[in-house]
């Protein structure tokens, strides 16, 4: 196995259990600490394709993942708001019992 | 394939795992760091230096407290009666490794096409520096642009509303 | 003679690890410099505790510790015997690993930024390209290990502690981050050896510090300002606000894991005026050009120890603020100085060589400070305090 495909399996592996935390858990910040845990796995597969890519020097991967790094800050500021302001409204953070689209 | 490989990708896995499997969220919280620690050596085991430091910086320094501050003021660290999964578990565990299993698929398949053991690319700060500063630098402007209106955005979103009943 | 004072550690080294064989050579080396860096701060943590209660005693009118050994210089390995034979006591409902995690992980990040900073002429253990960078994301590091601490100990005033430790050093963070930018902008170089190297030069015998430049001025007052929220040193120290929250969010710790937090705290304070020095003040290098026949390692500890005494100078001098002053002055006043020094280093570059640069970017820096420093006070009403029960 080349070391491109060890790093591909592990960030898969992540990706999946990030979506599988997202897909199961009840409390809304344990799914954006899923969210987090996928986009975490993406720019693994960045990294690890610039690194055995043919142009390293292109920075091409380098600079999507430090990118992707500070769209995912801002994700989580703005996803950690909303789960704040919906749980002084709903008094919850239990996704399942937030059915209603009436407030 | 190093051993300091095989390392870090199990500190991570396993941080994950425990992040999605903890019945604490505060317990979930710091796993989760545990996971973007290992992440960020194994960017640092790719020779990616910049990008790992500030995957430290962001993930550990900024959103893992966020999280851990977000479950504080939401009470999220007692456990619920109800359980920790939703009640429709076991159609997301499928989906999940539905596509872990397509995915796993295809890398396994196109092992032959992908390349081998490479040179490490010797890349300065100051060759990043240059390259945000002039191929990227519209991505960086924007970028800028984007953080600034989430900062204000999650403000506006987390504060007090009017006539707010505590 | 003179070199090989200077470089006299680099020499021991080179003789020692010439001993081993060929293959062990590399490890030995970098093990050395760790065993050196985990020996040296723990003996100037000892030498500031002793500072620091000496001289806030003589600042508060009494003696200080003069019961051990003569002139109470024994004191801190009588402190440091005591930690180590006191019961460890963990609370029944605290959360044992979390609990137990906490003091190592802190101890462990803080030790982690000495990696980087240059101790003295080729004395630095890791040379890293983005050095500045690393030791940024290892102060990062240390909040969540006090966050650790303050809620694993299932203690109301830990958990408080922990929580305004956090929200303080996250607040002050920014600033400290920002004040060092205007370095790597002038230095172009996020490396700490390109940053001294930079500054290690002189003119007339006089050095080419940061500090005696207009923004390196301001840029040095915020950082000092900003390192000492961080550290959580007074008058900065609502997190362990003693007559509020006993001891924040170490109430819960005793024996070698409270000595392991108080280690945390001032080795932190050790490594973050070693960054300040070598950020501003020139790290290495002579603060005259004749006094350069003197080690770089001496000047450097001295600026270090320098600094711990004026943060004792401050703890005895300056009352502790309160959480809304604290939030409000970072937010509203460091930060806003930090980005205009941004964008003045940023003339300083650009203006050239000559007296004008000097004219233009000290008016700029004044004027924002006398503005800004006089619309804040009118607002919240910050002026002088009448102790009107206390007359």
């Amino acid at each position: 196995m080349t070391p491109l495909a060890g790093y591909l399996l592990v960030a898969a592996l992540v990706f999946a259990i990030g979506l599988a935390g997202a897909l199961t858990r009840r409390n809304a910040i344990l799914v954006l600490i899923g969210i987090e845990l996928m986009l975490n796995a993406a720019n693994l597969n960045l990294i690890a394709f610039w690194r055995y890519g043919p142009h390293p020097e292109a920075l091409t991967g380098m600079m999507f993942a430090v990118f992707s790094i500070a769209v995912a800050a801002a994700e989580a500021a703005v996803g950690l708001g909303l789960v704040i302001s919906i749980y002084r409204h709903a008094r919850t953070t239990d996704l399942d019992e937030m059915n209603r689209m009436k407030g | 394939m190093t051993i300091v490989f095989w390392v870090l990708a199990v500190t991570t896995i396993s941080g994950g795992l425990a992040a999605v499997l903890l019945k604490n969220t505060v317990h979930c919280a710091l796993a989760v760091t545990g996971a973007f620690a290992g992440l960020a050596l194994l960017f640092l085991q790719l020779d990616a230096q910049f990008a790992g430091f500030a995957q430290i910086l962001v993930y550990i320094g900024a959103v893992a407290i966020l999280v851990v501050f977000a479950i504080l003021l939401t009470r999220g660290s007692e456990t619920p009666e109800s359980g920790v999964f939703s009640r429709t578990w076991f159609a997301g565990l499928c989906i999940a490794a539905g596509v872990f299993a397509v995915m796993a698929w295809a890398i396994l398949n196109s092992v032959s096409a992908l390349p081998h053991e490479t040179v490490a690319p010797d890349v300065s700060v100051l060759q990043i520096g240059n390259a945000l500063m002039g191929r990227y630098v519209l991505p960086l402007e924007i970028v800028a642009l984007l953080l600034t209106a989430a900062m204000i955005g999650a403000v506006i979103v987390a504060m007090h509303e009017k006539g707010d009943v505590k | 003679m003179v070199t090989t004072v200077d470089q006299i550690f680099v020499i021991l080294q080179h003789w020692f690890v010439g001993y081993l064989p060929a293959i062990l050579q590399p490890f030995a080396g970098v093990l050395l410099n760790v065993v050196a860096i985990v020996v040296t701060f723990p003996a100037l943590f000892a030498i500031a505790v002793l500072l620091e209660r000496k001289g806030l005693g003589r600042m508060q009118n009494r003696i200080g510790p003069n019961r051990v050994g003569p002139y109470g210089i024994l004191q801190p390995v009588a402190d440091g015997l005591k930690s180590l034979t006191k019961e460890d006591i963990v609370p029944f409902r605290a959360d044992g690993v979390v609990h137990f995690m906490a003091p190592v992980v802190l101890v462990v990040v803080v030790f982690m930024g000495f990696a980087v900073l240059p101790m003295g002429r080729n004395m630095t253990l890791v040379h890293m390209d983005s050095a500045l960078l690393f030791y940024f994301s290892m102060g990062a590091c240390t909040e969540l290990a006090i966050f650790m601490a303050g809620w694993a100990s299932r203690n109301k005033y830990s958990l408080l502690g922990a929580m305004r430790a956090v929200a303080q050093m996250i607040s002050y963070e920014v600033p400290l981050l920002m004040s060092s930018v205007a370095v790597v902008m002038i230095t172009g170089s996020l490396s700490l050896d390109k940053i001294v190297e930079a500054q290690n030069h002189y003119t007339w015998g006089l050095p080419h510090w940061y500090i005696f430049t207009p923004w390196g001025l301001l840029g040095f007052l915020m950082f000092a300002v900003a390192a000492t929220a961080e550290t959580n040193r007074s008058p900065f120290d609502l997190p362990e606000g003693e007559s509020e929250l006993v001891a924040g969010y170490f109430t819960e710790y005793s024996g070698f894991k409270f000595a392991e937090f108080f280690l945390g705290e001032y080795v932190g304070m050790l490594s973050i005026s070693g960054l300040g020095a070598t950020l501003f003040l020139g790290g290495w290098s002579a603060p005259l050009e004749i006094l350069g026949f003197m080690p770089s390692w001496f000047w450097f500890f001295a600026k270090i120890m320098l600094s711990i005494c004026v943060f004792i100078w401050l703890r005895g001098t300056l009352p502790r603020l309160r959480q809304d002053q604290l939030m409000n002055f970072a937010w509203k006043f460091v930060l806003p100085m930090t980005l205009l020094n941004l964008f003045v280093a940023g003339l300083w570059r650009f203006l050239g060589d000559g007296w004008v640069r000097w004219v233009v970017c000290s008016a700029i820096l004044v004027l924002a400070y006398v503005f800004v420093g006089r619309a804040e006070m009118h607002r919240k009403h910050y002026g002088p305090r009448s102790y009107r029960y206390a007359e």
